[in-house]
């Protein structure tokens, strides 16, 4: 009780100190809710490819941005870059920060180079976790006019576009600039990849050297054998993307959002 | 009988401990040497050792946006930076580390899968590497050959058709022979949204692709990678090697060279002059061939898939130019250049002649003139200044129709003329082919009709007077 009130002064400060407009930092943490259902995800851990059934969660509307991380690696001088340490994140976390702060210009762009374990931390701290890959899939198959978009042809096009198209950092846009999906939620797609909870989850269940061969699986002729939709080719990007990765790894172009079980204000 | 596990146990890791130790051993007693990479058309040079060393390769996956075709932009997906990769050339017997970067700015992660690896995806697992990061593995280079690697990351299908291709050649143990030059010609096919040609950056289209409807085919990555200024040199008297592979992602290639024969093929890229006098070798997607010919005659040779349409419609075209002193007792040059005048025999019940006789004609004289003659002396007997000599106020004609034996036109007609004439003061020297199939009657309205038009005059001709004269020819 008493951290979560600690949580409502800092807030408070937040608002007061770093954003000048009340209005916006209070949308920057803005959280859909999401209503569940259920779906079928492109690749499970199981034979059976049956519907996965997700409960109703709040999702960040965007990104976490790099004053948003800013305020949490103030208050948790463990994340600063000087003091992290080498097991949870690797040399280039925050790269892109100088002095221990991100640059004016970076404010409002979605934080990058942070790792599995710093983005984890992030999300705890402010009440939340890390949305799983089931959620993250199940908002990310919407666009602008449907939940699930996953088969129109324009939508697959717009997001090969953009996974093809090589990352620029200095030309990176702030949080809310690219899609808006039907349920609310900025920056799905078009922005920066972002962490899930359990990324590695659906090659590696439980022992990472017994599962090899559900990791070979994404590989070459292979990768369309567990595969749901052989032709969600955008899917299949992500779920490599995501099987690339290793908890302590920061890219230049990999953030995150958190995800929580209420749309209590902390 | 736990003792005896334990025993068990020790012994087990004591041997493979000597093991694992004798083969490092082994493998750091090596000489080290880092690989000459070249970008195509180039070639590393040849490797003259004649033991095994450590080559270490070093790769770096870009992600780029180049030229495709004029004014065609496309994202390429690349190991080097351009399309296709960077040559590998190492030794059979050689211990290759392999070192795989993924460069920051790329948005996915990559592997290689190396054909010349021998092991479980060919180094793809042990390479899959995150923008941004680095990933080593090593291989023995146990089979001679010319190899394919590409990338096989999810969408394997994407990551080839965006570029991610390459050729290593593991040079066999007892010598490669030297040749005068070698070349890294490398087939694609690429699949985008706009239509062959479309200007800007094109999209990758994946239905496209999986309807293995290619809109472009090429060589090195981009249409006209080896034409004009890019066209391969070469000389007269060289011998040439080519290590030709094909990326596909779909199409297989029908490689040729067009007026070249191949002295010798490694079919598939296996090592070993396999195949002697080849015309066009079939190189599957995700394989390669080496083709080796010399250089007899100097001109540009131009290279293409014989799947003929990619060549002249999708950019399947390249050109070696060879310089050089001509051979004359293998190769002429043209020799004869003229106008083939065909027979009316031959072409009189074509549909071509039917579609000429819905013409209407004043009488049957101007319609034979029609389809027997006017080609080349023309609609209204006027000719062809230089070339055809006129039959509209001819003074060489005319004498002949003024004459005591007008047999000689008709021997022109029926036997054709050769030579040098002079019509109207002006000098003909050319060769007027018989003309067949007309019967008497025929030629009766045909001379008539010759003689008693554009202004020409003579008495008309009859079918006794055409006998007669046929008779004495």
């Amino acid at each position: 009780m008493k951290l979560k009130k600690q949580k409502l002064v800092y807030s408070f400060l937040i608002i007061f100190f770093l954003s000048g407009s009340q209005e916006y930092a209070l949308s920057q943490s803005k959280k859909i809710r999401i209503q569940g259902g259920n779906f079928i995800p492109l690749f499970q851990s199981g034979e059976e490819k049956k519907p996965q059934r997700v409960d109703t969660f709040f999702m960040g509307a965007y990104p976490v941005t790099n004053d948003q991380f800013y305020t949490f690696v103030q208050k948790n001088p463990m994340w600063q870059k000087n003091s992290v340490s080498v097991l949870s994140a690797e040399s280039e976390y925050l790269k892109h920060w100088r002095e221990g702060k991100p640059l004016k210009e970076h404010g409002n762009k979605p934080v990058t180079y942070v790792s599995w374990f710093a983005a984890h931390a992030y999300c705890e701290w402010e009440g939340g976790r890390l949305p799983n890959v089931l959620e993250w899939e199940y908002v990310a198959r919407a666009n602008e006019k449907k939940k699930n978009a996953s088969t129109d042809e324009d939508f697959i096009k717009q997001l090969l576009g953009w996974y093809s198209k090589p990352f620029d950092f200095e030309k990176m846009s702030e949080v809310g600039a690219s899609l808006q999906n039907i349920w609310g939620v900025y920056d799905m797609h078009g922005l920066v990849w972002e962490w899930n909870y359990d990324f590695n989850s659906v090659f590696v269940t439980s022992d990472s050297r017994q599962d090899k061969d559900v990791l070979n699986s994404l590989f070459c002729g292979a990768g369309a054998m567990g595969a749901s939709d052989k032709k969600n080719y955008a899917a299949f990007m992500r779920y490599a993307l995501r099987s690339s990765l290793k908890a302590h790894y920061t890219l230049s172009n990999l953030g995150f959002r958190c995800v929580y079980s209420d749309n209590v204000a902390r | 009988m736990l003792r005896l596990y334990y025993l068990c146990i020790l012994l087990a890791t004591v041997v493979l401990s000597v093991d694992l130790i004798s083969c490092s051993k082994k493998i750091q007693n090596l000489p080290v040497e880092k690989a000459i990479l070249t970008g195509a058309p180039f070639v590393p040079p040849l490797i003259e050792r004649k033991s095994p060393a450590k080559v270490v390769v070093e790769l770096e996956v870009r992600e780029v946006v180049k030229r495709l075709a004029d004014g065609v932009d496309y994202t390429f997906w690349t190991f080097g930076g351009n399309v296709p990769g960077k040559f590998i050339r190492v030794r059979e017997g050689d211990f290759v580390e392999f070192h795989l970067a993924n460069h920051s700015s790329s948005k996915l992660p990559h592997n290689i899968d190396l054909h010349a690896v021998t092991g479980p995806g060919g180094g793809a697992t042990s390479s899959f590497t995150a923008p941004g990061h680095k990933s080593q593995f090593s291989f023995l280079a146990m089979n001679p050959g010319l190899y394919v690697y590409h990338c096989a990351t999810a969408p394997v299908g994407m990551h080839v058709a965006n570029g991610m291709y390459g050729l290593i050649l593991v040079q066999p143990k007892e010598g490669f022979e030297k040749v005068d030059r070698e070349y890294y010609v490398m087939q694609s096919d690429f699949y985008t949204e706009g239509a062959y040609g479309e200007k800007g950056l094109q999209p990758f289209s994946m239905n496209k692709a999986i309807a293995e409807d290619a809109t472009y085919v090429v060589f090195n990555g981009a249409v006209g990678a080896l034409t004009g200024e890019n066209a391969l040199p070469a000389k007269v008297g060289e011998k040439i090697r080519l290590f030709v592979g094909n990326g596909g992602p779909n199409l297989i290639s029908s490689f040729h060279v067009i007026g070249e024969i191949f002295d010798a093929v490694y079919t598939e890229g296996g090592m070993g002059k396999n195949q002697h006098n080849v015309q066009t070798t079939l190189i599957p997607a995700g394989g390669s061939s080496i083709v080796e010919f010399k250089l007899d005659v100097p001109g540009t040779f131009i290279i293409v898939d014989h799947s003929i349409f990619r060549a002249f419609s999708k950019g399947a075209l390249g050109m070696l130019k060879v310089e050089g002193p001509e051979n004359k007792l293998i190769y002429s040059g043209k020799e004869v250049d003229e106008i083939y005048i065909e027979s009316a025999a031959s072409s009189a019940g074509t549909k071509t002649s039917q579609i000429i006789t819905t013409k209407t004609y004043e009488n049957k004289g101007e319609q034979l003139f029609s389809q027997n003659c006017a080609m080349c002396h023309q609609d209204k007997g006027q000719g062809v200044a230089g070339v055809f000599p006129p039959l509209a106020g001819s003074d060489y004609l005319r004498k002949i129709t003024a004459s005591n034996d007008r047999s000689q036109l008709l021997k022109i007609v029926l036997k054709g003329l050769s030579g040098k004439i002079i019509v109207n003061g002006k000098e003909y020297n050319n060769v007027m082919t018989p003309v067949a199939g007309l019967t008497d009657e025929d030629l009766v309205e045909l001379l008539n009709y010759v003689t008693n038009s554009w202004g020409n005059r003579a008495s008309k001709f009859t079918a006794d007077e055409i006998k007669k004269a046929k008779a004495r020819l």
